[in-house]
């Protein structure tokens, strides 16, 4: 058994000690928020946060999250942040099909934790690791900057 | 898809969409009171072709009436969508086209996506299904006529009770008014269950819409943002197990032994076995409690394929090949008299080339399939209902009533899960039936998953085009001749849309885009399709997606070598009155951009205009070189898509579509094979463009009150040109290959 942090909840799963944590929530704990989308964090639709920093869910296993904080999209609206970026992201329609939206607002919460006034630049760095097919890109870069106005 | 079997035999239509009135037939709208205290909107209505249909199967009477509309005791109506939504906005634009005839409040709709079935056929190809850009065009009728249809029949009931005239009722917010009366329609359903359905129903004019036409936020924005819209790769079931298949690295390739020793060994993993896939080709699935175990396992088989079985392409050789047969094409399909050219002075063009493109959804295809005693319940996030509901019935050897298809909302598609063979499906059906022949009901459901790397490598491209065209000038370079030959692999062939689509020995979604001939050139197009073993399919905007390529950087070098500048020569060879949308689209996004006034130093503008599913798209590009690379700084787009029925999602559509053919450009975005086996396996080595690629992109409308046409789609075309037509200025080298490569210039 392995005991995890998840959302500030203990929780233990009985699975090999090298299963991504990506499988440990959506396969053992039926936690589907967090994405799959290609497996080598070459896409960032599985972002989680591990102790808030924002990291790819598909290559970490799950030995290496013991004793660490993860958090996932089913939390992230307990972060002031992640409230702010999700109401942003449905005032400005940002989701297409949605499938990567999780991911992207990981990426972007963890973006504006550390970030407060982030230029286009910044923004381009801090998304550069979440792909969207349906290429919501424009409005990514919207929405982050509205969030960043609501919070300032 | 194209609008293949749509623009030839329903989209080719204003005639047939205006014939189908299905409401003169009133049977086929049937309202009933539910035990609940609702109200079921059933239609029925059979396709306006189903009489012409040859395949025996489509002539079956409608079996499953299934509601469109059901308003709940709470005044809520929930509305079913007979499309996919994989981020096109079905799921929001069909509810409020109904919404606006219903005469209810945004607030009260609640909309889903509709299962297989019947009732759910598109009322024009009688097939459900998603593709052609066609869910707004050909739900623009049937969707409002349901609603205004409902709305009478709940005011005729209205009226009924009141004892007053029909004419003194109003509706509004989902209640119905008359002097002092005031009722929720969910307290008339009953009473209005039983009014006869009208004989016809008065639409509103646009001056009175109240929803459509006014952008809004995709009904599922919350879920979206939430981590809460659940997918088909999200089903969970009691019991469910996931299965992977491994197939072989050759298309049609086939097992010749399996040890699958040390894989069976791996915790989690149920069963291991072989079954057939796609092409002919056989695999090994395997059976595990979730996916990592279950890729763990798949990881570890060792399987000797056989010699001599499976596919043998190379992409360099092929290319070559395809050079050889545009020396003689086998069929033509436009034939002008070349004759002119004899007088040139000047002649221009070359040999362009096209890769496989891989359509890479950010969700992987999968499919979960419960297999009970008497039929199935398969969840699929399926473009094509009707098809992949007949293919898993014969996968499983039942009938197509006997399976329940739920269609699941998908993480994009762009066609992928639009195909005529079911090639997934087909393949996940065979590995339940396989596991439920082994393990019973005990086994459990299974849920079928697709790794990113079987995405990449499973075939189903856009197949690769060899474009070969030859342009005579005189002395002012006005064109004499246009010779075009295009060689690429039919997409409809052997499918059952050839009988619509291929029309003698010609694939109309290969030469879409040249064959309509907008500028009136004197222009011969001959074509060869050569069989090739590799899977093809149609990608978002299908043939468009080369031939706009090579219509519009081709007639910018024309202008420019005419002296002219390509907008103006584009508007003088446009036809004013049958092109007059294509030229205002044009001219619009020309006006928005400042077109031709000076840019940074080292930028260019780049200019294009290209029509696809009935909407004109032009695109004026702001593109400098960066790093050896094009860097895309900014896209104005004037669209052309007469009345825009939400316009917050129709914008989303032309920058999301123009991000989708940025991509064809883009440095290693393409797939290439090396003796059969595909050489890309992940979005490493076939990269989608990224934030820091996506340029801003500031999208207009012609303002129109004609019916809506087309908008997943063609968005697509028109940025490749425009980007090698700034880089030609730049650079004053033309690229003919796309991606584009500046190094090779």
């Amino acid at each position: 058994m392995t005991k995890l942090k998840i959302n500030g909840k203990s929780v233990e799963v009985d699975l090999d000690p090298s299963t991504p944590v990506l499988w440990a929530l959506r396969d053992a704990l039926g936690m589907t928020g967090t994405k799959f989308g290609c497996g080598v964090a070459a896409c960032g639709a599985c972002t989680v946060h591990i102790n808030g920093v924002p990291t790819r869910s598909c290559m970490t296993p799950i030995s290496a999250a013991v004793g660490q904080r993860i958090t996932t999209i089913e939390a992230i609206a307990d972060s002031r942040v992640g409230k702010a970026l999700q109401a942003a992201w449905v005032a400005h329609d940002v989701a297409q099909c949605g499938y990567c939206q999780s991911g992207q607002i990981m990426s972007a919460t963890a973006l504006l934790e550390n970030n407060k006034k982030p230029s286009d630049a910044d923004i381009d760095v801090a998304m550069a690791g979440n792909i969207c097919r349906c290429g919501t890109y424009q409005r990514i870069r919207q929405a982050i900057h509205a969030a960043a106005k609501t919070l300032a | 898809m194209n609008s293949a079997l749509i623009a030839a035999r329903l989209a080719g239509e204003a005639d047939a969409r205006a014939a189908a009135q299905p409401l003169r037939r009133r049977d086929f709208l049937k309202l009933s009171a539910l035990a609940s205290g609702g109200l079921l909107v059933v239609w029925t209505a059979p396709s306006v072709f189903a009489a012409e249909q040859a395949a025996p199967a489509a002539r079956k009477k409608p079996v499953d009436p299934t509601a469109f509309v059901k308003i709940n005791p709470d005044n809520t109506v929930e509305i079913m969508v007979n499309r996919l939504d994989f981020g096109q906005g079905a799921l929001t634009a069909l509810p409020m086209l109904l919404a606006e005839e219903l005469d209810i409040d945004w607030s009260q709709v609640k909309a889903n996506l509709a299962p297989a079935g019947e009732a759910y056929k598109d009322p024009f190809s009688h097939l459900q299904m998603t593709g052609g850009s066609s869910g707004v065009p050909n739900s623009w009728v049937q969707y409002r006529e349901i609603g205004a249809a409902t709305r009478m029949m709940l005011v005729a009931a209205a009226a009924h009770e009141w004892q007053v005239p029909v004419s003194s009722c109003t509706t509004g917010r989902g209640v119905v008014r008359s002097g002092k009366h005031e009722a929720t329609y969910a307290s008339l359903t009953a009473s209005a269950a039983q009014q006869p359905v009208p004989d016809k129903v008065v639409l509103k004019e646009p001056s009175e819409f109240r929803i459509i036409g006014i952008g809004h936020h995709r009904i599922d924005a919350l879920e979206g943002a939430t981590g809460k819209k659940n997918y088909g790769i999200d089903v969970r079931l009691p019991g469910m197990k996931v299965a992977l298949l491994q197939r072989a690295p050759t298309f049609g390739g086939q097992v010749q032994s399996v040890d699958a020793g040390r894989a069976k060994a791996v915790k989690g993993v149920h069963d291991i076995f072989e079954v057939p896939t796609d092409r002919g080709g056989s695999g090994i699935a395997v059976v595990a409690d979730g996916f990592w175990p279950a890729k763990q396992a798949r990881d570890l088989l060792r399987i000797r394929w056989k010699a001599q079985v499976g596919g043998t392409v190379s992409s360099d050789t092929l290319l070559a090949s395809y050079q050889e047969q545009a020396n003689d094409p086998k069929a033509t399909a436009v034939g002008a008299d070349l004759q002119g050219a004899a007088a040139a002075i000047k002649q221009l063009g070359g040999d362009y080339s096209f890769p496989y493109l891989a359509h890479a959804p950010m969700e992987p295809l999968n499919a979960t399939f419960d297999i009970q005693s008497d039929g199935a319940t398969v969840w699929a996030g399926t473009q094509f209902q009707t098809i992949d509901q007949a293919a898993i019935a014969q996968t499983l050897g039942l009938k197509p009533e006997q399976i329940h298809l739920i269609t699941m909302p998908a993480g994009g598609g762009f066609g992928r899960r639009a195909v005529p063979t079911s090639d997934y499906l087909r393949e996940g059906a065979s590995i339940a039936r396989t596991w439920h022949e082994r393990h019973g009901a005990q086994g459990g459901p299974v849920k079928v998953m697709w790794s990113r790397e079987d995405d990449i490598k499973g075939g189903y491209y856009r197949p690769a085009h060899l474009h070969r065209v030859k342009v005579a000038l005189d002395g002012q370079g006005q064109v004499l001749a246009w010779d075009h030959v295009i060689v690429g692999q039919s997409i409809l062939k052997g499918t059952p849309f050839e009988a619509f689509m291929v029309k003698d020995g010609i694939d109309g979604t290969m030469t879409e885009g040249v064959a309509e001939n907008c500028y009136g050139l004197p222009m011969r197009l001959r074509v060869t399709h050569p069989d090739v073993a590799v899977p093809v399919l149609w990608w978002r905007s299908v043939g468009h997606t080369h031939n706009a390529f090579v219509m519009e950087t081709m007639v910018d070098e024309v202008a420019h070598r005419a002296g002219i500048d390509p907008v103006a020569w584009r508007i003088a060879h446009l036809d004013a009155k049958k092109h007059a949308r294509r030229i205002a689209a044009l001219q619009l996004a020309v006006e928005k951009s400042g077109y031709g006034t000076p840019l940074p130093a080292g930028h260019a503008w780049g200019v294009a205009v290209h029509e696809s599913f009935g909407t004109a798209v032009a695109y004026v590009a702001d593109v400098s070189v960066f790093e050896g690379r094009p860097k895309v700084h900014q896209v104005t787009a004037g669209v052309h898509a007469n009345f825009v029925v939400n316009p917050l999602a129709a914008e989303a559509q032309i920058q999301g579509g123009c991000v989708f053919g940025l991509a064809m450009t883009q440095p290693g975005f393409e797939i290439t094979l090396k003796d059969g086996v595909v050489q890309q396996s992940q979005f490493t080595d076939y990269p989608p463009p990224r934030i820091t690629d996506a340029p801003l992109i500031t999208v207009h409308f012609v303002p129109s009150n004609d019916p809506p046409t087309g908008l997943g789609e063609p968005g697509v075309p028109p940025i490749a040109p425009a980007i090698a037509n700034a880089l030609a200025a730049l650079t004053k080298r033309r690229l003919r290959k796309l991606p584009l490569d500046l190094e090779s210039a």
